[in-house]
């Protein structure tokens, strides 16, 4: 299995990743390692296997509507490289629409 | 050539839970910036969101409502993207198996014109935070972030493409907005965001079945905000298509003020979510057990209502609708009904001095002093002769001010009704004496004069006089006149 520079290329600038050349091609081949192991799997029959994405099938644990206490704000800040007023402090995005795309 | 409008709508509604959707937190709306907010909504590494069962529940009540199928098993995936109201990178959202499929919402265009706007699916997912982009407070180059409103439930309903004008598209929305409130699950504020719609739009010939290219329509703020902003969209692309050119396909934002779409700032890539399932949650299993116990608890549905209240109570269509807006005023009113057989005056009462009322105070229903058993109490007196329908009106008022009981207020402001012949006899009589001219012209001829008189006793009784026993006096005094002079 190989995936081609150009698509490797794009995973990265989704997940906001920059490589030089040299990072592109490591990184490629760390990929293509991790994708020719799990590829064993397509070694077996599935044909009569559900897709599954939990093997979990059970009834999953629900939390009753009720609220506990939050962090303190100044807990909430103690990490954040800016803040103000209790609010985040970030550049601003370039995105206007301001909210879920 | 003409067009034929084709619309798809996506509304997000913010379920009126009192926790967040995988966590703890309050959802409370005003609260100071980031104290809502813990480890789970924060995005911290390690943390395991915990569904909440009543976002759930109402996700199935919405769903069993407009006769969607609850599917027993959804998953819940990961859309990944980056922005700062997510600290995640990622909103928990469902994908490929939604917890609600099919359905649909019967809207009337015009009046005896039933049209069927399929639901495509319904799904549960998270809210993001909130950006703060106010200059005057920050530099131009920063934003705010608040992540109170991050991780808030949410049930996204998608329509089919099967809207066919922005008249359709208001009143589709505003059938949602009355059933989220009228289940309890969503408060419906367009304004206030807990309830927000994004709009497909392309047109397409008359007569062709291939869908056009689409915009997007994004930030309208009100119900007729998304009516104005499709109308708008289709002028657009009409007189795109009318000239030979071609839609571009773009998220076009709704500017109220200016009563224009604009394309959104920014480089318009192809979204590439990346979605797949959460291995942090298992799938969502829904016994028919509780769907079944869910159906067993909702209320009897507006439309539902709204018929029987036609076919059983005789109101109009109109009057019916006005009454079936709001469930707080729908079920006054059939506290109303169930202790007077008159359902229309009744609805008369509501739809005049409640609502009036309501209005003026601008308050809820619930905050009404007058409750429905004095308005069937009022009803009866004003059948009984015990007072008039005029004063009955000032009775409300009172009731409304002060929470008497109808009877006290009755008492209080002395408007039991006279309806004791001899006494009013006496002052039928004063009347007579009292306006001479106009008898010599009622006794000329004129009838038209007799409520002149029947008017001035009313009023001299200020409003206490039985207008009945006022009448029949009147006549027998003036016939005897009228015989004696001939």
């Amino acid at each position: 299995m190989s995936v081609p520079l150009e698509e490797v290329k794009k995973i990265a600038g989704l997940a906001r990743l920059s490589f030089n050349e040299d990072e592109l091609k490591a990184y490629s081949g760390h990929l293509n390692q991790i994708l020719d192991y799990v590829g064993k799997l397509n070694e077996l029959n599935t044909d009569h296997v559900a897709p599954t994405s939990s093997v979990q099938d059970t009834d999953g644990p629900l939390r009753e509507d009720m609220v506990h206490a939050s962090l303190p704000t100044q807990e909430v800040m103690k990490d954040a490289p800016s803040h103000q007023d209790g609010f985040f402090r970030v550049p601003k995005v370039i995105q206007s629409d301001g909210g879920n795309p | 050539m003409k067009f034929e409008t084709v619309i798809g709508l996506e509304v997000h509604a913010q379920l009126s839970t009192l926790s967040k959707m995988f966590c703890g937190c309050s959802i409370r709306f005003g609260a100071a910036p980031n104290s809502q907010t813990c480890p789970v909504c924060l995005g911290m590494p390690g943390v395991l969101p915990v569904t909440n069962r009543t976002a759930v529940e109402y996700a199935v009540r919405m769903g069993l409502a407009v006769h969607c199928d609850i599917q027993p098993h959804s998953v819940f995936a990961r859309k990944n993207y980056f922005y700062p109201d997510l600290p995640k990178g990622y909103q928990i959202s469902q994908y490929e198996e939604p917890i609600c499929l099919g359905g649909w919402i019967d809207v009337e265009p015009e009046p005896g014109e039933k049209r069927k706007i399929r639901i495509h699916r319904i799904h549960l997912e998270e809210d993001a935070g909130k950006s703060v982009h106010d200059e005057a407070y920050i530099s131009g180059n920063e934003t705010l972030i608040d992540l109170n409103r991050c991780g808030t439930p949410l049930i996204e309903i998608v329509s089919e493409p099967d809207i066919r004008s922005p008249k359709e598209a208001y009143l589709y929305l505003h059938k949602i907005r009355q059933m989220v409130r009228w289940l309890g699950i969503c408060d419906g504020n367009m304004e206030e965001g807990s309830l927000r719609c994004d709009a497909n739009i392309s047109l397409r010939p008359v007569g062709t079945t291939d869908l056009g290219v689409k915009t997007e329509l994004k930030n309208m703020n009100s119900m007729r905000g998304v009516e104005k902003a499709l109308t708008f969209e289709v002028k657009r692309q009409t007189e795109i298509l009318s000239e030979g050119g071609a839609v571009i396909q773009q998220t076009l934002l709704w500017d109220e003020a200016a009563g224009k779409a604009v394309p959104m700032r920014g480089k318009e890539e192809a979204h590439d979510y990346r979605y797949f399932p959460d291995p942090d949650l298992t799938p969502l299993i829904v016994e028919e057990a509780w769907v079944r116990e869910v159906g067993e608890s909702l209320p009897e549905l507006p439309d539902d209502r709204k018929n029987r209240w036609t076919a059983d109570y005789g109101l109009s269509d109109y009057d019916a609708s006005v009454l079936n807006e709001d469930r707080g005023i729908s079920d006054y009113f059939e506290d109303v009904v169930r202790e007077t057989d008159n359902p229309k005056t009744a609805a008369n009462w509501i739809m005049g001095e409640v609502l009036r009322r309501l209005n003026e105070e601008k308050t809820g229903i619930e905050n009404l002093k007058v409750r429905p058993g004095d308005i069937s109490h009022l009803i009866r007196l004003v059948n009984e002769g015990t007072v008039s329908h005029s004063a009955a009106k000032t009775v409300f008022d009172h009731i409304a001010e002060t929470g008497d009981t109808p009877d006290k207020a009755v008492e209080k402001l002395g408007l039991k009704q006279v309806s004791n012949a001899s006494e009013l006899g006496d002052l039928v009589q004063k009347v007579i004496d009292d306006n001479p001219d106009a008898l010599k012209k009622y006794l000329g001829g004129k009838d038209a004069l007799f409520g002149f008189f029947v008017g001035q006793a009313m009023q001299a009784s200020r409003g206490k006089a039985n207008p009945k026993v006022v009448q029949d006096l009147l006549r027998e005094k003036l016939n005897a006149l009228r015989q004696s002079e001939s």
